[in-house]
């Protein structure tokens, strides 16, 4: 374990903790969310964001690089057909399942063991987007 | 509209963000989920699309990231939790075939609700916007379309 992993292993641990205090853990809380019965969620998406708004946009304005090595970058990316065409895949899967990858992730960690179902399907969805469909648009 | 308060969303949230945060300011790394699947695929897969340089280079960190994930939740599951242990009531067909389609969709967009809903939108990407309105949109009207045909 070098220290890059150590500190990623660290956040992790924040990140996994938020997503089960938030009940995104929990496929039914998400659910309710996508029938709009609880608009909770626009509270957990929306909070991480502004926070990590911060940290990708002021913070660099005070240091140099990342403190461990290597630099910061904002996660911008280029709009392609397979963005949209994906993202509405992946709705369809989340409002049928509601479970994306981190909260699928994360819910193990609270002893929901039928949500290695949809872990084990979304390797299986990620490998056949492999095998099947080219790279680039 | 927020049967539950919304105290345990922004909380969880705000917690959220500052692991995503501590992880970007030390590493520079943006600490996003679903490329988690491509980058582990490639100790198993020779194909090209999971052999790529980024993917070898990328997989320790991306295990380290989901330890992190499975061990925050154990650890708010066995302490602050209110209700402990949680086991979905979600058929298993749903997961499943909710799991492909969130597998393979989030590897063609190039992102998730982490990706581009959290790193994605904090960085003001207009293109992690025009996913996120997509698959918001798509998820709304998927779950109100087996509501209606009663799967609940």
């Amino acid at each position: 374990m070098n220290a890059r992993n150590i500190a990623v292993y660290g956040g992790g641990i924040l990140f996994g903790l938020g997503l089960a205090w938030s009940g995104m853990t929990r496929p039914e809380i998400v659910l309710s969310f996508l029938r709009l019965d609880d608009l909770g969620l626009i509270f957990v998406m929306g909070g991480a964001a502004v926070v990590t708004f911060f940290a990708i946009n002021v913070v660099p304005k005070f240091m140099k690089a990342p403190a461990l090595g290597g630099a910061f970058r904002p996660r911008v990316s280029v709009l392609t057909r397979n963005t949209l065409i994906g993202a509405a895949i992946f709705g369809t899967g989340w409002g049928i399942s509601g479970q994306c990858p981190g909260s699928a992730v994360a819910s193990l960690g609270t002893g929901n063991w039928p949500i290695i179902v949809g872990l084990a399907f979304m390797f299986l969805g990620a490998y056949l987007r492999g095998r099947f469909i080219r790279d680039g648009n | 509209m927020f049967p539950l308060g919304i105290e345990p969303y922004l909380i969880g949230g705000i917690i959220i963000g500052l692991g995503v945060s501590i992880i970007y300011i030390l590493t520079g790394l943006h600490a996003t989920q679903s490329s988690f699947f491509t980058t582990t695929l490639s100790w198993f897969s020779q194909l090209p699309h999971f052999q790529e340089k980024r993917n070898i280079s990328e997989r320790d960190w991306r295990l380290a990231l989901c330890l992190g994930l499975i061990s925050g939740a154990v650890l708010y599951t066995f302490t602050l939790s209110p209700s402990g242990m949680f086991v979905t009531g979600v058929d298993p067909w749903r997961l499943a075939l909710g799991g492909l389609l969130v597998g393979f969709g989030t590897r063609l967009s190039n992102g998730c609700t982490s990706g581009h809903g959290i790193s994605g939108i904090a960085s003001l990407s207009t293109t992690s916007l025009y996913a996120v309105i997509t698959f918001l949109g798509f998820g709304i009207i998927t779950a109100h379309l087996l509501e209606f045909m009663g799967v609940l």
